[in-house]
């Protein structure tokens, strides 16, 4: 009798939270848990935390003191350092914009099927596996003084001397957009298709042209989509480091925020620092991506497809 | 595309609209082209000075010659290189996958209170840009006296590649029906049986595909090895990094000799993954990440 009556509400706990769906598969996650805690989320506070005690001696502690804002004190105050956020702004944000704007008419004229769609969008995944620093390498020898382009630029009489094009601000750029287009554009293509072209077939049988259809049906569909892959183009453009320092000029006219980081982790050695500029750079990538988020939420979003 | 299936009152606007489109295609398809075309250059340019003797100005080098390779091979030592991105990879991918499977079966599975919190926590280091999250990593990891060794570049790489797996796995996972599973537990199979003979079978096609994709992000990934590696952990991507950045010692064309083994080795990775992932799939599964 008093084994069954300690037994009963053990089980009818247990059949409790399997109704929630708590229930011994849940362990399977576990491993990934863990790991997520333990190599994300710890290093992430332990930088926090650490972006708070500055280091001693170093150039932070001389100027501010050793008060637990010294870090961001140094860094708002410097403009070598402030700076770097506005630069890598002005590559980053251009950047991202271009590759949405420029993947909309492409995707939009490439949405049907035809012969040798397969093959274009199998090319263009290769300049995201090629990554940035071979893009940088190919760059410097196609773009430079005695490069291809500069050649043909000139056989054909638009410029007499070479148009300098690496190792300043549109060398990046130019680096940004090849390796960060092709991953808009598939982006861009897979919401297109997602959209049920009878939509736009029904608009057409009242009688739209197609800049009617595309600005009241394609358009409105489209942009929760645009918006996410605007904020994955900027996540990759705002964190260019091989190529800034490649094709850019890292010391003036190309410092992003993430060579000032590593600048003062790994040539400074002052930790705490660079822990600050990585929180700093996480907050105005966040801040940018919330913005556009909170213009998202405002966007219908509907069943039709192209949701995002 | 759409103007076969369209309603018959549609057809008299036909005319008229062709011609208005046919600008707009023109500049669409000169675009892609144009695009191609620079990528052609990006990646020829490398692949054609790797193969010459000399190239200053001309539209191509004096002469032809392989011995870049030769020398490039020696003196950056890449066949430890190549051993170490090798070793990195095939790591990170089965790590991954022993880890992020189960966790992306849970997740397929079952709905529990406190899931949408993990989802976040599971996005989160494939949203964060590498260089945000790789300083303050390094500096634990320098900390452990893990940094600077393979096993320090194995963990750094494996925090975008766990939850990669999970994100592909779990919409793959979901449309997997449950009723075959429990077809199987009425029939007696204990929860291991159905693991290995009635899952496993069925997720061996997402599993490599996952596989391949983490195999391809880690060989390509730069920054979180940069961060981590020591002179004997350098993958294939970051050895490159140091002899552009170093250049000037070494001849141009050495360089490139070594760019377009790490494209090659890419380009095998990639062809080996497209015939399991098509693209726009992949793009659609990422898209799941929202």
């Amino acid at each position: 009798m008093a084994s069954s009556a300690v037994a009963s509400p053990r089980i009818a706990l247990r059949h409790r939270l399997a109704e929630r769906g708590v229930d011994r598969t849940l362990l399977l996650l576990l491993p990934a848990v863990v790991f997520v805690v333990a190599l994300f989320i710890y290093p992430f506070v332990y930088g926090l935390q650490l972006s708070f005690q500055p280091q001693p001696g170093s150039e932070a502690v001389n100027r501010y003191g050793s008060g637990p804002f010294a870090d961001y004190r140094n860094f708002f105050a410097d403009p070598y350092l402030r700076d770097t956020i506005w630069t890598t702004l002005k590559i980053g944000l251009p950047a991202a914009l271009f590759n949405v704007l420029a993947s909309v008419p492409i995707a939009y004229r490439m949405r049907g099927r035809f012969r040798g769609k397969r093959t274009i969008t199998t090319i263009l995944v290769v300049p995201i596996t090629l990554g940035t620093v071979l893009t940088a390498e190919g760059l410097l020898a196609f773009m430079g003084p005695t490069g291809w382009f500069n050649r043909i630029l000139m056989d054909v009489g638009i410029v007499d001397h070479p148009v300098r094009l690496t190792h300043n601000y549109w060398g990046v750029v130019f680096s940004l957009v090849i390796t960060g287009f092709p991953f808009a554009f598939l982006l861009t293509l897979s919401y297109l298709t997602g959209i049920d072209p009878t939509l736009e077939r029904a608009a057409s049988t009242l009688g739209a042209n197609w800049f009617q259809r595309f600005r009241h049906i394609t358009l409105p569909l489209l942009a929760p989509g645009l918006a996410i892959t605007f904020c994955l183009s900027f996540v990759l453009a705002f964190s260019v480091f091989p190529s800034a320092i490649m094709v850019g000029e890292p010391a003036r006219q190309t410092r992003v925020i993430s060579i000032a980081a590593f600048h003062a982790a790994f040539e400074q050695y002052d930790y705490s620092m660079a822990s600050a500029i990585a929180m700093i750079m996480g907050a105005v990538e966040l801040i940018v991506i919330g913005l556009v988020l909170g213009w998202r939420a405002r966007l219908y979003r509907g069943a039709t497809g192209g949701k995002g | 595309m759409t103007t076969l299936t369209e309603a018959p009152p549609a057809a008299e606007e036909k005319a008229p609209r062709r011609v208005a489109l046919r600008p707009g295609a023109w500049i669409v398809w000169g675009a892609v082209v144009f695009f191609l075309l620079i990528l052609l250059g990006v990646v020829g340019a490398v692949v054609i000075d790797s193969f010459g003797t000399k190239w200053f100005g001309g539209w191509l080098p004096k002469g032809w010659t392989t011995h870049w390779y030769g020398t490039t091979w020696k003196e950056f030592d890449l066949g430890s290189v190549l051993t170490v991105t090798l070793e990195v990879a095939i790591a990170v991918v089965v790590v991954s996958v022993i880890v992020g499977v189960p966790a992306a079966y849970a997740l397929a599975r079952r709905d529990f209170p406190g899931k949408r919190v993990l989802m976040v926590a599971f996005l989160l280091p494939i949203l964060i840009p590498p260089i945000t999250y790789g300083v303050p990593l390094a500096t634990v990891l320098y900390k452990f006296h893990l940094a600077g060794r393979l096993s320090g570049v194995i963990l750094a790489n494996l925090v975008p590649a766990v939850p990669f797996v999970i994100l592909v796995m779990t919409p793959f996972i979901e449309q997997i029906d449950p009723k075959i599973e429990a077809a199987a537990r009425m029939c007696g199979a204990k929860t291991w049986v159905i693991f290995t003979r009635i899952l496993g079978p069925l997720l061996i096609p997402g599993m490599l595909a996952a596989a391949i994709l983490v195999l391809v992000r880690t060989v390509g990934m730069f920054e979180l090895t940069f961060l981590t590696a020591g002179a004997d952990s350098q993958t294939l991507v970051v050895a490159l990094y140091y002899s552009v950045s170093a250049a000037g010692i070494r001849a141009q064309q050495e360089i490139d000799a070594m760019a377009v083994i790490y494209t090659l080795s890419m380009l095998v990775l990639l062809v080996a993954a497209l015939r399991f992932v098509n693209p726009t799939q992949l793009v659609t599964q990422i898209k799941e990440r929202d």
